[in-house]
C-alpha cells in the first residue's frame, strides 16, 4: 500500500476537492442558494448600474466632443500669425482637435443656414473679420485652463465658450464616478459578509467530518480548500446568473426606449451590448469569484484552526 | 520479549524499541483538579496495551495528548520520535498519519457508504484513485465487510459500524492504533469480534492501545494493563487484569 507522504497535490485530490466544493453547496443548498441569490442580486445591481453608467458616460462623452471653444482674431492680423496661433493651440494638452474656419467658409455656412435665396444682396463678404479656430477639448474640465491660456495670446479678439455645459458635464462625470465607487464598495462588503456566513454554516454542519479529517492527518490546506472552492463557486454562479439576465434584458430595454421615445435617439447614442459586456463580463466574474474567495478564506482562517 | 513480573511505574522497554514515551507528564485544565499528574509511561513497538480506569481517571486526556490534540502542562511526550511538546503546527498532520484511531461512537460519515468512509481516509493523505480501489476492498475483507461496501452507516449494526471505523483506521497502515472505548457501544459478541480483530492487527506488527471499561475482555485477553486513577498510573502489569475499585 502507501508509505510515502505525498506533499504535492495529486490530480485525483484536485478533482476530489472540487467535488467536495460542489458537495458542500448541494448539502447546504438553501444557504448556498441564498448566497448565490444575494451575490447575484448585488452583481445584477452592479451590472445594471454599470450599463447605465457607461451609456451615460458614452452620451456625456459624445456631448463633450461637441463642446468647443471658438477664437476670433483682431483686425488685420496676418495669415502667418493666424497659423502660428493655430500651432500654439494645437500643442496644448487640453486640445484634441483644432479646425480653422476661414472668413469665406464662415460666410458660406452662415448663408446656407440663415439667408438662403436672399443672399443676392451681398457683393462683399460681410463677415470678412470672422476667420476663427474651433477648438475641441480632450477633457471638458480643462476648458478654464485653456481659456486662460488663450486670453494671454496677443492678436486674439474674442473667445466664445460654453462655460455652463462644460462645468455641468464634468460635474456629472465626477458624481457618477463617486456614486459608483460607493455603491460598489457597499455591495462588496455585503457580499463578503454573506459568503462568510454561508461558509461558517458549512463548517459547522461539517464539524464532525473536519474532526475526523484532522485525526487522520489532513493538512490545513486539504481541510480548507473545499470551503474556499465552495465560496468561489457560489461567487461564480452568483456572477453568471445576473450577467445572463442583463444580456437578455439590455437589448430589449434599448429597443423599447428607442421605439417609445423616438426623439431621444437623435440625442442619445446607446452602446451596443457587446461593448458593455467587454468590460462587464470579466469584471463581474472577477468580482463574484473574488468575493467568494475573500469571504471564504477569511472564514476558514477564523473557524478552521486545524 | 517482555518479562512477566509486575512493574509499577518502571521502564519496561528498551529505549531504542520505544514507540511511546511519557515522562513526568501533567495536564491541568483551567478549571478543576489536574487531569494527569506526573505520568510516566513507556510503550514498545508491537505491544498491545489496555489502559483502564474510571471516568475522570485521565484516560481520555492521555489519548488526546497522544494525538497531539492537547499539549501537556509539563513533562515530555514522544511518539515515534516526534516530540509532541515542540512539534510545529504544520508537522502535526504528517505525525498523525502514523496513527489509526477508533472511537466509541464510530464517527462515520453518515451520508457516505462504507466504501467511501474508508476511502475518505486515503483521500485525505492523497492516495491515488487507483491505489484506493485496490486498498479499500482488501481492508474491508480483512474486517469482514467485503459484501457491505455499498451500505450506509445507518443500515449497519453497531458491530459492523465499528468494523468500518476500524477499516478506516487501518487502511493507511498506521504504526500505532489508538482505540478509545471501542466496545463501549457494542454487545458482548460484537465486542469480542472487535477485540479479536485488534489482536490480529497487533500480531501483524501494529502497536495497539485500547482504552476500555470492559472488565471481562481485559481479564480474558491477558495483555499489558495500565490502570489509572485520578490522573496517575496506579498499576502497570504485564498479562494483567482489571483492578476493582474499592
Amino acid at each position: 500500500m502507501r508509505k510515502k507522504v505525498v506533499i504535492s497535490m495529486r490530480i485525483s485530490t484536485f478533482f476530489y476537492t472540487i467535488g467536495q466544493g460542489f458537495r458542500n453547496i448541494i448539502r447546504n443548498k438553501w444557504f448556498s442558494l441564498a448566497s448565490v441569490a444575494t451575490i447575484g442580486a448585488c452583481l445584477f445591481l452592479f451590472g445594471i448600474f454599470y450599463a447605465i453608467l457607461s451609456n451615460f458616460q458614452h452620451i456625456v462623452k459624445t456631448m463633450e466632443e461637441g463642446v468647443s471653444v471658438a477664437v476670433f482674431f483682431k483686425e488685420g492680423v496676418s495669415d502667418t500669425r493666424i497659423s502660428e496661433i493655430g500651432d500654439l493651440i494645437a500643442r496644448r494638452v487640453e486640445v484634441s482637435n483644432v479646425d480653422f474656419v476661414s472668413a469665406e467658409e464662415a460666410w458660406e455656412s452662415f448663408k446656407d443656414d440663415y439667408l438662403g435665396e436672399y443672399v443676392d444682396g451681398f457683393t462683399e463678404n460681410p463677415l470678412s473679420e470672422s476667420a476663427h479656430y474651433v477648438i475641441y477639448l480632450s477633457d471638458v474640465s480643462m476648458q478654464p485652463a485653456l481659456v486662460t491660456y488663450l486670453e494671454s495670446i496677443e492678436d486674439i479678439r474674442r473667445i466664445n465658450k460654453s462655460e455652463v455645459t462644460a462645468n455641468t458635464l464634468s460635474g456629472i462625470n465626477a458624481l457618477i464616478a463617486y456614486v459608483s465607487l460607493g455603491i460598489i464598495a457597499i455591495l462588496f462588503a455585503v457580499s463578503i459578509f454573506l459568503i462568510s456566513n454561508t461558509v461558517t454554516i458549512g463548517i459547522s454542519v461539517r464539524k464532525e467530518e473536519i474532526n475526523i479529517m484532522k485525526y487522520i492527518g489532513a493538512t490545513d490546506f486539504f481541510v480548507r480548500s473545499p470551503f474556499v472552492i465552495e465560496g468561489m463557486l457560489i461567487g461564480l454562479i452568483g456572477s453568471l446568473l445576473p450577467l445572463g439576465i442583463i444580456y437578455f434584458i439590455y437589448n430589449n430595454v434599448i429597443l423599447y426606449v428607442t421605439e417609445r421615445f423616438e426623439m431621444l435617439t437623435k440625442l442619445l447614442d446607446f452602446l451596443p451590448v457587446e461593448a458593455i459586456f467587454q468590460i462587464l463580463l470579466p469584471v463581474s466574474i472577477a468580482m463574484g469569484v473574488g468575493i467568494g474567495f475573500i469571504g471564504s478564506i477569511v472564514t476558514v482562517r477564523k473557524h478552521l484552526r486545524v | 520479549m517482555i518479562d512477566k513480573k509486575k512493574r509499577r511505574g518502571k521502564r519496561h522497554t528498551t529505549p531504542e524499541n520505544e514507540i511511546i514515551t511519557l515522562e513526568n507528564v501533567s495536564k491541568a485544565y483551567a478549571t478543576g483538579a489536574p487531569a494527569l499528574n506526573g505520568v510516566n509511561l513507556h510503550i514498545s513497538r508491537g505491544e498491545f496495551v489496555f489502559i483502564v480506569g474510571d471516568s475522570g481517571s485521565g484516560k481520555s486526556t492521555m489519548i488526546k495528548l497522544l494525538l497531539r490534540e492537547l499539549t501537556p502542562t509539563s513533562g515530555n511526550i514522544s511518539v515515534m520520535g516526534y516530540d509532541l511538546v515542540k512539534i510545529k503546527h504544520r508537522k502535526i498532520p504528517k505525525f498523525r498519519r502514523n496513527l489509526g484511531i477508533v472511537f466509541q461512537d464510530f464517527r462515520l460519515l453518515k451520508d457516505r457508504n462504507v466504501y467511501e468512509n474508508v476511502a475518505f481516509a486515503q483521500r485525505i493523505i492523497q492516495v491515488s484513485n487507483k491505489e484506493i480501489k485496490r486498498n479499500v476492498p482488501s481492508i474491508l475483507a480483512t474486517v469482514g465487510l467485503a459484501g457491505k461496501y455499498k451500505a450506509k452507516p445507518k443500515q449497519l449494526s453497531g458491530g459492523e459500524q465499528q468494523r468500518v471505523a476500524l477499516a478506516r483506521a487501518l487502511v493507511n497502515r498506521p504504526t500505532i492504533l489508538l482505540a478509545d472505548e471501542p466496545t463501549g457501544n457494542l454487545d458482548p459478541k460484537n465486542s469480542w469480534e472487535i477485540m479479536k480483530l485488534l489482536e490480529q492487527i497487533n500480531e501483524n506488527g501494529t502497536t495497539v492501545l485500547v482504552v476500555t471499561h470492559n472488565r471481562e475482555i481485559v481479564n480474558a485477553m491477558k495483555k499489558r494493563v495500565v490502570t489509572m486513577k485520578k490522573g496517575v498510573i496506579v498499576s502497570d502489569e504485564e498479562k494483567g487484569g482489571y483492578i476493582d475499585e474499592d
